[in-house]
């Protein structure tokens, strides 16, 4: 098939970015989208210029580190709910018409600086993580693992907080470019949990600040986010989050 | 030093561990090597300081654990966060020996079923500790809030895997690797934000500084900024996974590479058993050229799918639901009735391998043959239903109809083999040090605990264990002859790595001929799969040499990096490091397998196979490890042979009928 792409291109000196088109033919359509952008890359290289900065790793869609928007939409999530999305590296090129014109533009957030063409920083996901992401055990502290049972509810509820892969992806789609859906999954991962609990409110107020200290906006319960959502992180989430936060106002954290 | 040997290599002295105490029974040994081991007090740890490269469960996990006992750690990894390194794409399961099924498992049973499974090429006391800490892996995991599947009681759930009889394997449904990376990650966030680990994203290691012997540093390139700078430390951690992206196309993750092992390699540390490589039995099929990597299915689906092909070629291009059961060949089944569709990775792989040259394959044609087999869940349906079905293998049924459009609950998957692990890696002594003083190598980097071929939900047991409780246990013995001597960036050492890294990042720049990068990697992807792939011989390995050879020579003189090396990212020139680094390690791989004329596990030669076609492996003269030293640029390697002895496990023929 063949396609039009609208490609964001800019440097990391500061200078503006701005679209570039580029003509692609031949291309499979059981190619992924990534491919085709490999092959485009072959392109250009064979006609001199330079082939365009995008990030993926594992492209089996768990690890996180791809990210477009595709028309508009992280990831061009397209299905018609939450749990047929995908990441970047996992959409196809069958889902694309021959003669496509196809707008290809990095995730866009303060928080997130753009690092060359498509590419961008996502450190401030981590720095909300070591505020209070985790349950502090030591190596070799554990009990064993029968211990303590979970309920299998919670323990499902809680994994499905837990599929999130920290892509951004809620970011990129938000007006506010809150990040909550990201920390909520985790506060909310952490929390159903027997082993989470003693740090549970304490968490909930140091995520949250950290969330506002790197520049993120409010929720405003839009739910771009949960539409986008590769791993279908709910909305649930939010409101598990504010519970917590409403009790840690309330002792005064 | 002897003669050269087949003109490629020559023999050097042989090597031993000599860390594992020998006078005390295999139950006692890591006990009472943690006993001897020199301790290092809580107040000294502050002043000294481990380099670890790679933030996956092995370096992930040591980066958390030494920054928990008080060592000043620096993790480098290239990826933009340290949770995404390739352990959270491993979907299946992680072993452990805890016998909660009541099923007959133990510790023991645990280390047989590896060092049987790995063919008989690994070194027992490294696999009987492997065992050993697993328990308490399970344990520590929970106890970070690792959602493994529950039962309705509330207690863990188990499956069963590949090459084993019992059910000791834990999981979070087919996303078990990323919820225990993602408990590494939080674990080693929890100590940067104590100030005990520094991160460095996007950073790839590119040269190993050795001081008097002893690894001191590495020199590393910010990725995103393009400068290149060192970094020193009173001992280095590699935990780089593996090298399985050599074939171009594998299950890896397109940034996984084996420049740091490499790096180090050419420095000193011996390279061992690096032809040992697991062919993964349930992948995606190839699609066609424009393919980029080949994605995994758990091979759990293994337990509830049974994989045929037709019994005749003519009927390979029809729909397989209107094959009737008697003209189907569920070939493993037949061949392995005890085992059935459950056998080691190696022999499934290899038999899907053989119906399809025999014409039998299904599906696209790969320069003319079909390289694909059914795994048809069709009876696994009318035996639980397709809820069942769907709560064990949803998400991977939802991979594979968004990658080929077919949908599994209503026709027969098509899988086929595909580059998956490496069991070879550095060579490790029991403390999981290399045969450089200071530099140490975990979890897939290293060759240790796999032998020849790796069991299922083995690969996170042991990056987990190694970063857990082996090198936390073991490089204090190290260490407590630290702090060393401080190097600062004028130590010749120090300038003569940075130099060196800068050179060939220069040289790589300056070519400027006319071939891309990829089509480099993608040509010695290629000859690899053919003569070093699923099955080698000869006459194939001798001709890959040549050819490698001639590749490399051509890269040197006509490869063309776009760009710039300084002032900006440059992902051109990440791959060219690469590719520079697979065209040198894919020769040394050919020389092992070429060496090593006997079939064991995920090495398969030709002219050693038992009458009905089965590996044959040659326990007279190959029951050791190959561990090789870098001989010099354009220089044969030499091979240090590593005796295995068992004393406690009688080798036998693997029989899995």
């Amino acid at each position: 098939m063949n396609v039009t792409l609208r490609i964001w291109r800019q440097n990391a000196d500061g200078s503006d970015g701005a679209l570039h088109d580029y003509k692609l033919t031949g291309i499979s359509e059981d190619s992924s989208f990534l491919e085709m952008l490999d092959v485009l890359n072959e392109e250009l290289f064979a006609r001199g210029e330079e082939p365009i900065a995008f990030d993926s790793d594992c492209r089996e869609g768990i690890c996180g580190q791809c990210g477009l928007v595709i028309n508009g939409v992280p990831h061009g999530n397209e299905g018609p709910s939450a749990d047929q999305n995908t990441t970047t590296c996992q959409v196809h090129m069958r889902h694309f018409k021959d003669g496509d014109t196809i707008t290809i533009e990095p995730w866009r957030s303060t928080a997130f600086p753009i690092i060359k063409d498509l590419v961008v920083n996502r450190s401030a996901f981590d720095r909300i993580i070591q505020a209070g992401g985790y349950i502090s055990v030591n190596t070799g502290a554990a009990p064993d693992a029968h211990a303590t049972p979970v309920p299998k509810q919670d323990a499902d509820r809680s994994f499905e907080a837990a599929a999130c892969i920290g892509c951004g992806a809620c970011v990129a789609a938000c007006p506010n470019g809150s990040a909550m859906l990201f920390t909520s999954a985790k506060v909310t991962h952490l929390g159903l949990l027997p082993q989470g609990k003693p740090e549970n409110l304490q968490r909930v107020t140091d995520m949250l600040n950290q969330h506002d200290e790197e520049g993120f906006g409010s929720c405003t319960n839009i739910g771009e986010c949960a539409a986008v959502c590769p791993k279908g992180i709910s909305l649930d989430n939010i409101a598990f989050m504010n519970r917590q936060l409403a009790k840690a106002v309330f002792k005064g954290l | 030093m002897s003669e050269m040997i087949s003109g490629l290599y020559r023999e050097g002295e042989k090597i031993a561990d000599t860390k594992a105490p020998t006078d005390v029974p295999l139950a006692q040994v890591w006990e009472q090597r943690k006993f001897n081991a020199k301790l290092v007090n809580p107040a000294n740890r502050r002043k000294l300081s481990v380099i670890i490269v790679g933030s996956g469960l092995a370096g992930g996990a040591a980066a958390a654990s030494l920054g928990e006992m008080g060592y000043n750690v620096h993790c480098f990894f290239y990826q933009d966060s340290a949770r995404r390194a390739h352990s959270i794409a491993a979907q299946g399961g992680i072993n452990a020996a805890k016998n909660y099924r009541n099923d007959n498992d133990s510790v023991y049973r645990l280390f047989y079923d590896t060092v049987k499974g790995g063919d008989y090429r690994a070194r027992e006391t490294n696999v009987y500790r492997l065992a050993e800490v697993s328990a308490a892996i399970i344990d520590q995991c929970v106890a970070q809030g690792v959602p493994f599947a529950r039962e309705y009681g509330g207690l863990l759930d188990n499956r069963s895997f590949g090459g084993v009889q019992v059910s000791r394997t834990f999981y979070a449904r087919g996303q078990t690797g990323q919820q225990l990376l993602i408990g590494a990650y939080q674990a080693m966030e929890r100590q940067v934000a104590a100030g005990t680990v520094k991160e460095y994203p996007r950073h790839e290691m590119v040269e190993l500084i050795v001081a008097d012997g002893r690894a001191r540093g590495i020199v590393a390139r910010d990725m995103s900024t393009g400068e290149v700078k060192t970094y020193t430390a009173d001992a280095v951690v590699l935990a780089t996974g593996g090298y399985g992206n050599v074939f171009f196309l594998s299950t890896n993750a397109m940034g996984c590479n084996g420049s740091a092992i490499w790096r180090a390699h050419r420095k000193g540390a011996y390279f061992g058993n690096p032809c040992y490589t697991q062919i993964h039995p349930t992948c995606i099929p190839q699609h066609g050229d424009q393919q980029s990597k080949l994605t995994l299915m758990s091979e759990s689906l293994r337990n509830d799918g049974r994989i045929w092909v037709p019994k005749k070629a003519e009927d390979c291009e029809k729909d397989p639901r209107d094959i009737p059961e008697e003209d189907r060949d569920y070939y493993l089944e037949r061949i392995y009735p005890s085992f059935g569709n459950l056998v080691p990775r190696d022999v499934a792989s290899r038999n899907a391998k053989n119906v399809c040259d025999e014409g039998r394959g299904v599906g696209p044609k790969i320069d003319g043959v079909a390289r694909g087999v059914y795994l048809d869940f069709a009876d696994a349906i009318n035996r639980m239903g397709k809820d069942a079905v769907s709560a064990k293998y949803g998400n991977l049924f939802d991979m594979y109809e968004r990658i080929t459009d077919d949908n599994p609950y209503e026709v027969p998957m098509r899988i086929y083999p595909a580059v998956h692990y490496t069991m070879g890696g550095l060579w490790v002594d029991y403390d999981l040090e290399s045969s450089i003083p200071g530099l140490f190598v975990t979890g897939e980097a290293n060759f240790s605990d796999h032998g020849a071929n790796r069991l299922g939900a083995s690969a996170l047991m042991q990056g987990l264990s190694d970063g857990y409780f082996v090198l936390p246990n073991t490089i204090n013995d190290y260490l407590a002859s630290g702090p060393f001597e401080k190097l600062d960036a004028n130590a010749p050492a120090v300038v003569e790595a940075r130099d060196e890294a800068q050179a060939r990042i220069d040289k790589l720049m300056s070519i400027n001929g006319n071939r891309s990068v990829d089509s480099f990697h993608k040509e010695l992807g290629s000859i690899m799969w053919e003569y070093c792939g699923m099955s080698r011989n000869e006459a194939g390995l001798k001709l890959a040499i040549d050819k490698i050879r001639e590749l490399r020579k051509e890269f040197w003189t006509n490869v063309r990096v776009p760009g710039k090396s300084i002032g900006e990212l440059n992902q051109s020139l990440e791959k060219a490091g690469r590719v520079a680094d697979f065209m040198e390690l894919a020769e040394l791989m050919c020389i092992d397998a070429l060496h090593r004329s006997e079939s064991c596990g995920g090495h398969f030669r030709e002219e050693s196979q038992t009458a009905e076609g089965e590996a044959k492996r040659n326990d007279a003269e190959y029951t050791y490890v190959a561990a090789w030293e870098f001989g010099g640029d354009d220089q044969p390697p030499i091979l240090h042979k590593e005796d295995l002895v068992y004393k406690n496990i009688e080798l036998k023929e693997r029989s899995y009928k």
